[in-house]
C-alpha cells in the first residue's frame, strides 16, 4: 500500500487539530497527505425550478469557495513544512464520499477532527467521524 | 402563520358582512368573459351526440402519433427511466449538479396539484366512471408526448451568461426550426408559445389552484368563509407575493420539501379509504370499464366519457403543453434523451397512479352511496368521499390542497416568467410587472366560481399546446435520432452503469 493519508477537513477547530496531527504523522513516516473537503449534497433532494436553473453556477462557486477558504490554507501549511500534498473538493454524502476518495488515492489511513457534538446533536445530524469508523475500509484516526 | 391567522381574524371582524357581496360582483363581471374565451378556443364539433373540442382531438392525435413513432417508448423506456432516476448511470464527477431525480421531482411537484384531487372529481361528475378509464389511457399516451418534449427541452436549452439555464418550448421551437432553415417560422412559433405560456400560467397553474384551495378551506370551515373568497384570495396572493417578489425563498423551499411527503400521505390515506370501501371495489372497477365503452348516463355516451377523461388528464399531467420541459431543462447530462426517459415517469406518477387512486376513492364511495357528496363537485366531492370513512380527513386534506396549490402556483409563476423573459428580456422591472399580474390572478381565482375558471383555464392551456405539438411533429425526427444513437451507445457498452 502507498504511503498516503487522507485528511478530512471542514474548516472547524477540530479539523485544524487534525491537520496538525497529519503534519506530525507525515513527517514521521514521510507520507503524502490528501486534503479532502466534502460539500454535503444529495442527488435525491427536492428543489424549486429556480434553484435547479442556477445550480450549475452555484456548484462552481461552492467548489471554488471550499478550495480557497478551507483546502488551500491547509495545503499551504503542509507545503510550508515541506510535505507532499494534494487537495480534493467533492459533492456528496460526507462519509461515503470520503471513503470513495480514500479508495481512489489508495490511502492507508483517514484522519478526521472531532466536532465534539453532544449525544443528542449527533443523533439528530449524524456524525461523519462516527460513520467513517463504522464503514471505512482503512483505519480511521479521530483527532480530539 | 400566527400573523396570518390574526390578520384573517381582524379583517373578518372589520370587513363584516357588508363586503360579502364583493365575490358576487366580481363573479358577475368575469363569467361572460370566461364563457366567451371558452367558446372561441373550445371550438366544438358535434360527433355522434357528443361535442368534441378540436383541441382535445389535437392532443390525442399527437399523443397517439408519438407513441407509435417512438415505438412505444412509454412501455419500453420505463425500466431504463427508473435506472436513470436511481442514479445508476450518474457520473460521480458530476456530483453537485442537478440530478435526474431532482429535475423529475421539481417537475412532478409542479404537475401534481389540485387537478389530482379536484380535477378527477370533475371528470367523474361530468364523464361518469368511464372517464377514469380514458384518463388512464391518456396518461399512458401522454408519457410519449412528454418524452419528446423533454428531450427537446434539454437539447435546445440556452446557457445564459450568468451560468443559469433556460429551456422549454420557446427555445426548442426557435432553435429547432432554425436548424431546419426555417428561421422566421421558428421565431413566430417560439413567440406564439411564449405568449401562450405566460397567459396560460394564469389559469391552470394559478386561478384553478387558488380557487380549489379556497373551496376546500371553506368546506372545512363549515361554510364560514362563504363570501370571503376575496379575503382568502388576498392572503394567498400575499404569500405568493412574498415568495416571488419579496424573494422569501425559504417558503418555496419548505413547500418544495413538504409536498412530496404530502403526496405520499395523500396516497396512503386514499388507499386506506379504498380498502375500507372494500366491498365496493369490484363494482367500482366494473363501472370504470363498462362506463368507458357504454358511457351510461353521460352526454355523448362513451365518446363523451372519452373526451372528458382526456381533457382532465391533460389538465393534470400537462403532457403536450410543454410546461414541464422548462423544469426538466435544468438537468445536467451529456445525453438530452436521458431526460426524455426520466420525464416518462411524470404522467405515470401523476395520472396513472395518483389520479387513478383519487378516482377509486370517489368510485367506491359512489357504489356504496350514490349521493354521498350531494351537489358537491371538484375538491369538495373528493373531500366528502374521504370524510365518509375518516371523519377528520378533510382538515389535513385542506392543508394538503393548500400546499399542492401553492407549489403548483410557484412552479407556474416560474414557467410563465420564462415565457415573459423570452419575449421581453431579463429586465427586472418588467419581470416584477408580470409577477404582480400573477399575484392578482391568485386572488381573483378565489372569487370566481369553478365553472368559469375551468372554462378559462382549459381554453388557455389548449391554446399553448397548439404551437407546442405542431413543433413536436416537426422535431420528432430529431428526438428519434437522438434516441437511436443513445440506445446504440447503451448496447455497445459505451455508456456504462456506474452503480451495479
Amino acid at each position: 500500500m502507498e504511503n498516503v493519508v487522507l485528511l478530512a477537513v471542514d474548516g472547524s477547530d477540530g479539523s485544524d487539530r487534525a491537520l496538525d496531527h497529519a503534519i506530525a504523522r507525515a513527517k514521521q513516516g514521510g507520507a503524502k497527505v490528501i486534503v479532502a473537503y466534502v460539500i454535503e449534497w444529495s442527488p435525491y433532494s427536492f428543489n424549486t425550478p429556480e434553484e435547479n436553473a442556477t445550480r450549475h453556477k452555484r456548484r462552481e462557486t461552492e467548489i471554488e469557495r471550499a478550495n480557497t477558504e478551507i483546502v488551500a490554507p491547509a495545503l499551504a501549511k503542509l507545503q510550508g513544512q515541506g510535505l507532499e500534498c494534494d487537495g480534493v473538493v467533492r459533492h456528496g454524502h460526507p462519509a461515503e464520499t470520503l471513503i470513495e476518495i480514500a479508495k481512489e488515492c489508495g490511502a492507508a489511513q483517514i484522519l478526521i477532527g472531532r466536532r465534539g457534538h453532544s449525544g443528542l446533536k449527533s443523533l439528530l445530524f449524524g456524525s461523519v467521524a462516527g460513520n467513517l469508523i463504522q464503514t471505512a475500509p482503512v483505519p480511521v484516526v479521530v483527532v480530539p | 402563520m400566527k400573523r396570518i391567522l390574526f390578520f384573517l381574524f381582524t379583517a373578518l371582524t372589520i370587513a363584516g358582512p357588508a363586503h360579502a357581496g364583493i365575490d358576487e360582483t366580481i363573479n358577475n363581471i368575469t363569467a361572460p368573459i370566461a364563457s366567451f374565451i371558452g367558446t372561441v378556443v373550445f371550438f366544438k364539433v358535434p360527433i355522434a351526440g357528443a361535442n368534441l373540442p378540436l383541441v382535445v382531438l389535437w392532443l390525442v392525435i399527437g399523443a397517439v402519433f408519438f407513441t407509435f413513432y417512438m415505438g412505444f417508448i412509454n412501455l419500453r423506456g420505463f425500466k431504463h427511466a427508473i435506472a436513470l432516476v436511481r442514479g445508476d448511470y450518474a457520473d460521480p464527477n458530476s456530483a453537485g449538479e442537478v440530478s435526474h431525480f431532482q429535475a423529475l421531482a421539481t417537475a412532478v411537484s409542479g404537475t401534481v396539484g389540485i387537478g389530482n384531487i379536484g380535477g378527477v372529481a370533475v371528470a367523474v361528475t361530468v364523464g361518469g366512471a368511464g372517464a377514469t378509464f380514458w384518463l388512464i389511457v391518456a396518461g399512458f399516451l401522454g408519457m410519449s408526448t412528454k418524452f419528446v418534449e423533454c428531450t427537446l427541452g434539454v437539447k435546445y436549452r440556452n446557457e445564459n451568461p450568468d451560468g443559469s439555464v433556460s429551456g422549454g418550448p420557446m427555445y426548442y421551437l426557435t432553435k429547432g426550426f432554425e436548424e431546419r432553415g426555417m428561421v422566421g417560422f421558428g421565431k413566430f412559433m417560439g413567440t406564439f408559445y411564449a405568449i401562450g405560456i405566460f397567459i396560460g400560467a394564469l389559469g391552470i397553474g394559478n386561478m384553478f389552484q387558488s380557487n380549489q384551495a379556497y373551496v376546500q378551506l371553506n368546506t372545512v370551515a363549515g361554510g364560514a368563509l362563504d363570501g370571503y373568497g376575496w379575503l382568502v384570495g388576498l392572503i394567498l396572493a400575499g404569500v405568493v407575493f412574498a415568495v416571488i417578489i419579496g424573494g422569501i425563498k425559504s417558503i418555496a423551499r419548505v413547500t418544495e420539501k413538504v409536498v412530496p411527503f404530502m403526496a405520499v400521505f395523500y396516497c396512503v390515506f386514499a388507499i386506506i379509504v379504498i380498502l375500507m370501501n372494500f366491498a365496493s371495489i369490484p363494482a367500482a372497477i366494473g363501472n370504470i370499464f363498462s362506463g368507458a365503452f357504454t358511457g351510461e348516463g353521460v352526454t355523448g355516451g362513451a365518446l363523451g366519457a372519452l373526451i372528458i377523461g382526456f381533457q382532465r388528464a391533460v389538465f393534470s399531467n400537462e403532457a403536450g403543453i410543454g410546461s414541464a420541459s422548462i423544469a426538466h431543462a435544468a438537468v445536467r447530462t451529456d445525453e438530452p434523451v436521458t431526460e426524455g426517459y426520466v420525464s416518462l415517469l411524470e404522467p405515470f406518477i401523476d395520472t396513472i397512479v395518483i389520479c387513478t387512486i383519487t378516482a377509486l376513492v370517489i368510485g367506491t364511495s359512489q357504489v356504496a352511496d350514490p349521493n354521498f357528496a350531494g351537489d358537491a363537485t371538484g375538491v369538495a366531492m373528493t373531500s366528502a368521499a374521504f370524510e365518509r370513512q375518516i371523519s377528520w380527513f378533510p382538515v389535513p386534506l385542506a392543508f394538503g390542497a393548500l400546499l399542492f396549490a401553492f407549489s403548483t402556483m410557484i412552479s407556474w409563476s416560474y414557467y410563465g416568467l420564462k415565457g415573459w423573459t423570452y419575449l421581453f428580456g431579463e429586465d427586472q422591472t418588467l419581470q416584477t410587472v408580470y409577477k404582480l399580474i400573477f399575484c392578482a390572478f391568485v386572488a381573483l381565482g378565489c372569487v370566481v366560481q369553478l365553472g368559469p375558471i375551468l372554462d378559462i383555464s382549459d381554453a388557455l392551456v389548449f391554446l399553448i399546446c397548439v404551437p407546442n405539438i405542431l413543433g413536436l411533429y416537426f422535431l420528432a425526427p430529431v428526438v428519434k435520432r437522438e434516441m437511436q444513437a443513445y440506445v446504440a451507445k447503451l448496447e455497445s457498452g459505451e455508456i456504462k452503469k456506474f452503480k451495479h
